[in-house]
């Protein structure tokens, strides 16, 4: 069924190597567009959790506006928005940028602030579920706000929220494919491009769903592997040693806050 | 940069308007759909009905790992093949991208539906069910009268989070070109070349609609808790 894949196309190659290619593209979006929405996701849900009330405000806003509009219209708004509205050289020499690249661009900031939204919220519920004994332990012991969120808050809440942060990693690797939109060949956009070309649809549709299915199994099993390694012990499923209410208790719904939304 | 002409929006919007109705009228579909078959595929899983529920365990399991975009793209090849085959003469039945947006968005909404409201059945207190039996009450009137209505509203924050997603996600029937929202802001962008005033309106109509039904969604959850929770 497969067969086809392997026979040559007009430019020479097969059409494996396409999709070879946009399965790059798909990876290379995804892994460097999580770690932009990693950095900025957690400044930002540190952010919803501060005292100061701007800093908080200002994380909200951000939230509320990247979480709030179709990944797809944020795509068009990097791509086709930002060079018109900022000063005309800078603009022209976005547009100018060669092809792949033009794309690859705009569509990773696009996936990286996205993205980063979501996990902002999760490390609000993840900090917001700590025990409150834990802000005031750290304070009898003279440290500062900074030194309590770097060596107390953040570790343990990012150690919490692994779980829950493993459905915003299939998320961003789901949505490289709105990229196509804007002209990226990735794994999708080969996968139409080598049916329109062979009328093998159901080939090449087939064997992009097996490469997501693969990258799927890769991400959760991964993400389970880490959650293993660095879980806080006596915090496993069921057996929640920090607060019936934090967000690792998946299972239970009732505590699913809207960071459980499950990303497509 | 050419100075902003929002007036153009304005001669734009019954066509932008018509496009929202489309938008809504797809998630009022999806929503539907989805839900009431959704509830159906928990239902088949949770009572672990032989070979029918593996099944439905992969179709979720899929529609979960695979874009949205590439569902679209299959439904689209896939719908009328299958359509031609029940209809018993083989051929494929030509349906359309409006018919494959419904389809597709009810089918694949429901496996984000289920997987909802599988995990609320698994969290229904075991004490229900065995008070459902001491009234010797019937396994159709249990589910319908006692465990779906308390999953319901267990869930009913977490569904509507997921349909506010989903409102978003109809944009991407853009992929099939078709008229929503953004396909109206798009092929009028096309035609007067005004694309940064259109796409900062759509950009700031999806906001509107997606943070208001938000903070809905955070006043209901407040108001509807089921006490002791």
């Amino acid at each position: 069924m497969f067969a086809v894949l392997l026979e040559q196309t007009a430019d020479g190659q097969r059409y494996i190597d396409w999709l070879v290619s946009g399965l790059g593209w798909t990876l290379a979006l995804a892994f460097f567009g999580w770690w932009i929405a990693f950095a900025v996701g957690v400044i930002v849900g540190i952010g919803r959790t501060v005292q100061n009330r701007a800093v908080a405000a200002l994380a909200r806003l951000y939230v509320e506006i990247f979480r709030n509009i179709p990944v797809l219209v944020q795509m068009f708004l990097w791509y086709f928005v930002l060079p018109e509205i900022l000063p005309v050289a800078l603009g022209n020499a976005i547009k100018q940028i060669p092809p792949p690249w033009g794309s690859f661009f705009p569509a990773l900031v696009c996936l990286g602030l996205y993205t980063a939204a979501r996990i902002a919220e999760q490390v609000r519920a993840g900090i917001e579920a700590l025990p409150k004994g834990q802000v005031e332990a750290a304070s009898a012991l003279g440290l500062s706000g900074y030194l309590t969120y770097r060596h107390v808050i953040v570790p343990q809440a990012l150690r919490l929220i692994i779980p829950s942060l493993t459905s915003e990693v299939m998320g961003i690797y789901k949505n490289t494919s709105v990229a196509l939109t804007i002209g990226l060949m990735e794994l999708t956009a080969q996968a139409r491009q080598i049916s329109e070309a062979t009328f093998q649809t159901f080939t090449a549709f087939g064997a992009a769903t097996l490469v997501y299915l693969a990258l799927a199994l890769i991400a959760y099993q991964g993400m389970a592997l880490i959650d293993r390694a660095v879980r806080i012990p006596g915090t496993g499923r069921g057996e929640d040693a920090v607060k019936p209410a934090t967000p690792r208790a998946t299972e239970q719904i009732g505590d699913l806050p809207d960071a459980m939304e499950v990303v497509k | 940069m050419n100075s902003l002409d929002f007036s153009i929006v304005l001669q734009a919007w019954p066509y932008l308007w018509s496009g929202l109705l489309f938008s809504l009228a797809l998630t009022a579909v999806a929503f539907v759909v989805g839900l009431v078959l959704g509830t159906c595929l928990a239902l088949v899983q949770h009572f672990e009905v032989p070979v029918l529920g593996k099944l439905v365990r992969g179709y979720v399991a899929l529609m979960r790992s695979i874009p949205l975009i590439l569902v679209l793209f299959w439904f689209f090849f896939l719908v009328p093949i299958v359509l031609g085959h029940l209809s018993g003469n083989g051929r494929p039945v030509p349906i359309g991208a409006t018919w494959t947006a419904f389809i597709t968005f009810g089918l694949f909404e429901a496996a984000y539906y289920s997987e909802i409201i599988r995990v609320g059945l698994r969290a229904v207190n075991k004490g229900q069910f065995e008070a459902c039996q001491a009234l010797a009450l019937s396994t159709f009137d249990t589910y319908r009268s006692v465990i779906l209505p308390q999953v319901l509203r267990v869930a009913s924050p977490i569904i509507l989070s997921q349909t506010i997603i989903l409102f978003q996600d109809t944009s991407l029937v853009y992929v099939l070109s078709l008229t929503d929202l953004l396909g109206a802001a798009s092929k009028l962008a096309q035609l007067n070349g005004r694309l940064v005033e259109m796409y900062l309106v759509i950009a700031v109509v999806y906001l509107a609609i997606s943070s208001a039904a938000s903070q809905c969604v955070a006043s209901l959850r407040k108001r509807y808790a089921i006490a002791g929770r």
